[in-house]
């Protein structure tokens, strides 16, 4: 398809523009230099590769400041033959995921080093996973939109039962491998479909056929759409596609779960935000009804289950489903404030889920077992500071004011709001409600006073590289929550392309 | 409607201090508890000085908003930091300055001080915020911020069944502000049709009535929703007993002095300000279940057996008050329901304040366990009859002021329900009289006999509370000179619209 269009033009070269892809190419180069570097020593080096790693992610954050000014003063690029767009759009998404690859490295170097299991692995299929991510969000074909996301799944697959020693993770990647083949399977059936009735995978084409031409029967086209619905619909856990979710974020290693909460997420959002509301814009009035309903669905099944748990990765991971819901109301307003605002919430997502994740590994402990709600009785005494960043992350979840959870949250409803989407914004807010109640009670256990026949408190092990983790979280969190400007001005410009 | 602007920003000034002061705590070691204490009293002084001084600079017969500090903050969705204070909110602003500090003098706690005064600095900080101002966005900030401190404050120096009675208080309110935050974004946007501009400003919105009648009730409705939960409204209030009964003394006392303010403040300042009509059309409603409020509470407040909860349903009974001079729309229903609003802090801060010292000298709040306290602490005896009376709207204290001004502007235009309410006047006396013959009269037998009457600190801070009592209801002319033409430039305001 690809060198079919290029024939077309006479061109026999395809250009490729390295250089619009630095980003990817510095995820992929770090993980290929972990992997030579490994090979060719004896000494495992748990410190260097977790350096690496953050240096990829810090190139390829930089790579991506420098590609937004570019695109800002010469409009989006395309490379390699169409297939991939570098937009504000794709930008927007490069950051996120560099930034879920540094924390993540962060926190996994501790854990790595606690759980015995030093090694590059851990950070080059963190590398490759981010890169399909980012390959995703700058998808200008459902082919590369496929390609991306099989990239960050498999990738995900492994990581999910990194955890040698641990029954839990090993079950937790065959779920997760099970299901989501089955979801990829989906997709790409909903491709072939929409090739069918189109002539085309390439996402500009397919636009400007539906813009140009009125089908009097399109079920072909609207099965298609549905299939796309549920294989990302899948990877971002909106409900009923969700069930994965609890049982694979509890048994992942916990800083691999806060990098699929942050990353898998961010990358299956940018793939279902382009596909629709660029792509599908046509379309609209098919879809949105059903955005609406997977959003109702996703917020009330989420805080509801979320309230029952008592384990905190699964109560987290429900949390999770309830973020993609808002999520989900900011896309089916299907207006620029709409995208803006989902755009917003996955940046402030990305924080507030790590620095959570973060500290649920540190309590968790060696062996990465304690993750009942009991656990945190009396964290304050033993870590106030840990406490306090963990109020903070649990609180801006709960969408409190001074906080990006809040103006993530009032983002999203804003534009619920401004397309007419009263009982849709009502019940979002409703569902924050049910929700604060399980951050509250997370926050009341951590400062519940000592009670007599309390065996003495173990100081528990804060490494340093997760307290950098969470001083950057818990810091964005607050500062953005209290002067947002330049952040709602980035995701803002983010949407231009629509 | 003019503005005056300050040259120093006094406001702004008001609502950092007690944030800087909360931050400055957190900042001290946990073990120098007297150092703690000493900045946490600073603090609140210094804050309650600048709030008598902006009352002092205050211009008597400007009915706008003055000393407004205004600074662009959120451009994409035109929210500014907006502060102003008018007759309507300077006296909500002095009560709260002059209560924090009566609240942490005079219930001070022994656990964890560090935690509870940046709690209560922050908690001040949040209370004045909402009522300087003038942005919806800002307000419903502090609005909701309120809520992290007071769940703290509940959930950690709370009495035994306080982890219930903090998530209950927050989720109730929460879910109120839930649909206060939709309504307030369907006004701004539909503003924002209406006239082109993106702006959460309050005068602009209200001075410009952009939504249709049916719309502009929905909204108003939402509004009116998330305020109702927080006054408490009928049958909204049965988070107050439990939050007000659990929460610590200083708790209670910022609970039902300030933070139920805001629920009638908020009601006044945006439900009537921002869509007269609709208030107007539904004002039938909110009377009634005002005046249910009002006797239903007096009625359960007559059957509680712990005193603490007895004065919790008291307020839900003066609340209903207030509410009703609110929707009579006459300028004497309004200024008493505004007077009445300073008053219920004064005199229920002082009555929990005073249950506070009941409860730590004898370990109970059962009135049977109580008796004959007259004999063996005289001068809290004397402190409780003065407070209690104000509460029973005895002519000559604050109260019956209030009260008074409420009924007269209710009946001139909601004859019954004003007949009804006189009655909850009468039974708060039933409830109240009675409640202080069970635990001050009477023989003083067992522990009751022998506990030690007030010592300084405690007569230090209800001198100024019973001061203030008195001086309101013997001349109260300086106070309503000020609140006066604010009310009147509303009820302008809402004849026009009504039009």
């Amino acid at each position: 398809m690809m060198l079919a269009q290029t024939a077309n033009q006479g061109q026999l070269r395809i250009p490729v523009e390295y250089s619009a892809v630095l980003p990817v190419l510095a995820l992929i180069g770090g993980a290929l230099v972990l992997l030579t570097w490994s090979s060719l020593t004896r000494h495992r080096r748990a410190g260097g590769y977790a350096l690496v790693t953050v240096v990829s992610g810090a190139v390829a954050l930089g790579g991506a400041w420098r590609l937004w000014n570019r695109i800002g003063d010469h409009g989006p690029i395309r490379a390699m033959a169409d297939a991939v767009v570098i937009d504000g759009f794709a930008v927007f998404f490069m950051v996120v995921i560099s930034i879920a690859v540094v924390l993540a490295a962060l926190v996994g170097d501790a854990y790595l080093r606690r759980e015995d299991l030093e090694g590059p692995e851990f950070h080059v299929l963190l590398l490759l996973s981010a890169s399909g991510g980012m390959l995703m969000a700058t998808a200008n074909d459902l082919i590369v939109l496929f390609l991306g996301l099989e990239i960050l799944s498999i990738a995900l697959y492994v990581l999910a039962g990194f955890h040698g020693r641990r029954q839990q993770s090993y079950e937790a990647a065959m779920k997760y491998f099970v299901l989501g083949a089955f979801s990829s399977a989906l997709l790409l059936y909903g491709i072939a479909l929409v090739y069918g009735s189109t002539g085309s995978t390439n996402l500009a084409t397919i636009a400007t056929y539906l813009a140009g031409n009125v089908a009097v029967d399109n079920g072909l086209m609207l099965a298609g759409m549905v299939l796309l619905l549920v294989g990302l619909g899948f990877k971002v856990a909106a409900v009923p596609f969700h069930m994965w979710t609890p049982d694979v974020y509890q048994g992942s290693p916990t800083p691999v779960t806060g990098f699929m909460a942050a990353a898998a997420k961010a990358a299956g959002f940018a793939g279902l935000l382009r596909v629709f509301v660029s792509t599908f814009d046509t379309l609209k009035l098919d879809w949105q009804p059903i955005i609406a309903v997977l959003a109702v669905a996703t917020l009330l099944v989420g805080s509801v289950l979320a309230v029952v748990q008592t384990d905190i990765k699964r109560m987290l991971a429900y949390s999770s489903i309830s973020h993609a819901g808002y999520v989900l109301v900011g896309l089916q307003a299907a207006s620029k404030r709409g995208i803006a605002g989902a755009l917003f919430y996955l940046l402030a997502y990305t924080f507030m889920v790590l620095g959570s994740f973060a500290i649920v590994t540190v309590v968790a402990r060696r062996g990465d077992a304690d993750h009942d709600l009991e656990s945190y009785r009396g964290l304050a005494r033993n870590r106030p500071a840990l406490a306090l960043a963990f109020t903070v992350l649990l609180m801006a979840q709960a969408g409190i004011p001074f906080t990006t959870g809040f103006l993530a949250k009032f983002y999203v409803i804003a534009a619920a709001v401004d397309s007419g989407s009263y009982v849709l914004a009502t019940i979002a807010m409703l569902a924050a409600v049910i929700a604060a109640f399980f951050y509250l009670r997370v926050i009341l256990v951590m400062y519940a006073p000592a009670a007599e026949g309390d065996e003495p408190l173990v100081r528990l092990p804060v490494p340093r590289t997760v307290g950098l983790a969470l001083v950057v979280t818990v810091a964005f969190t607050v500062a953005v929550g209290l002067l947002p400007g330049p952040v709602i001005d980035f995701a803002r410009h983010a949407t231009l392309i629509f | 409607m003019h503005e005056t602007h300050a040259t120093f920003p006094i406001l702004t000034a008001i609502v950092l201090l007690p944030a800087i002061g909360g931050l400055i705590t957190a900042l001290i070691p946990h073990a120098r508890t007297e150092v703690l204490r000493v900045v946490g009293v600073m603090f609140t002084v210094a804050t309650a000085a600048l709030t008598i001084y902006m009352a002092v600079q205050f211009k008597v017969g400007d009915a706008g908003f003055q000393m407004v500090s205004h600074h662009s903050w959120i451009k994409e969705f035109g929210i500014s930091w907006k502060l102003g204070v008018d007759g309507i909110s300077l006296w909500l602003v002095v009560l709260t300055g002059v209560l924090f500090p009566l609240a942490l003098l005079g219930a001070p706690v022994t656990r964890d001080v560090k935690n509870y005064v940046a709690w209560m600095l922050l908690l001040e900080a949040g209370c004045l915020g909402t009522f300087l101002a003038l942005d919806l966005f800002l307000f419903f900030l502090f609005f909701e911020i309120v809520l992290v401190p007071m769940y703290f404050l509940i959930g950690g120096w709370g009495y035994d069944n306080r982890a219930y009675a903090a998530i209950k208080f927050f989720l109730f309110t929460l879910a109120g502000s839930a649909f206060m935050l939709v309504g307030m974004l369907a006004l701004v946007f539909l503003h924002q049709r209406a006239t082109g501009v993106l702006t959460f400003d309050l005068v602009q919105l209200a001075e410009k009535q952009a939504l249709a009648e049916t719309t502009a009730r929905w909204v108003f409705l939402a509004f009116a929703i998330g305020f109702a939960v927080k006054v408490p409204l009928f049958p909204l209030h049965t988070w107050l007993p439990d939050a007000h009964t659990e929460a610590p003394t200083a708790g209670s006392v910022i609970l039902a002095g300030v933070l139920l303010k805001m629920g009638t403040y908020g009601i006044l300042r945006f439900g009537l300000y921002l869509f007269p009509r609709a208030a107007i059309d539904l004002a039938p409603i909110l009377l009634t279940l005002a005046v249910i409020g009002i006797t239903y509470g007096a009625i359960v407040a007559t059957m509680q057996k712990d005193l603490k909860r007895l004065v919790a349903y008291s307020s839900v009974a003066h609340l209903g008050f207030i509410i009703l001079g609110t929707f009579a729309f006459t300028s004497q229903g309004l200024s008493g329901g505004v007077l009445q609003m300073v008053n219920h802090g004064l005199s229920t801060g002082a009555l929990f304040l005073l249950v506070g010292m009941i409860y730590e000298r004898r370990h109970t709040r059962q009135i049977a366990e109580l008796g004959g306290l007259q004999k063996s602490v005289p001068l809290l005896a004397a402190a409780f009859m003065v407070v209690m009376l104000s509460s029973v709207g005895l002519p000559g204290l604050n109260g019956f002021v209030g009260e008074f001004l409420i009924l007269l502007g209710t009946f001139a235009t909601h004859r019954w329900w004003a007949v009804v309410a006189t009655s909850g006047v009468i039974l708060a006396a039933v409830y109240l009289l009675w409640a202080y013959q069970r635990v001050f009269h009477g023989p003083a037998e067992g522990d009751n006999a022998d506990i030690p009457d007030l010592n300084l600190r405690e007569r230090a801070v209800l001198v100024p509370l019973i001061a203030m009592i008195v001086f309101l209801g013997v001349y109260p002319k300086p106070v309503l000179d000020r609140i006066n033409p604010s009310v009147h430039r509303l009820l302008d305001h809402m004849e026009q619209a009504a039009k």
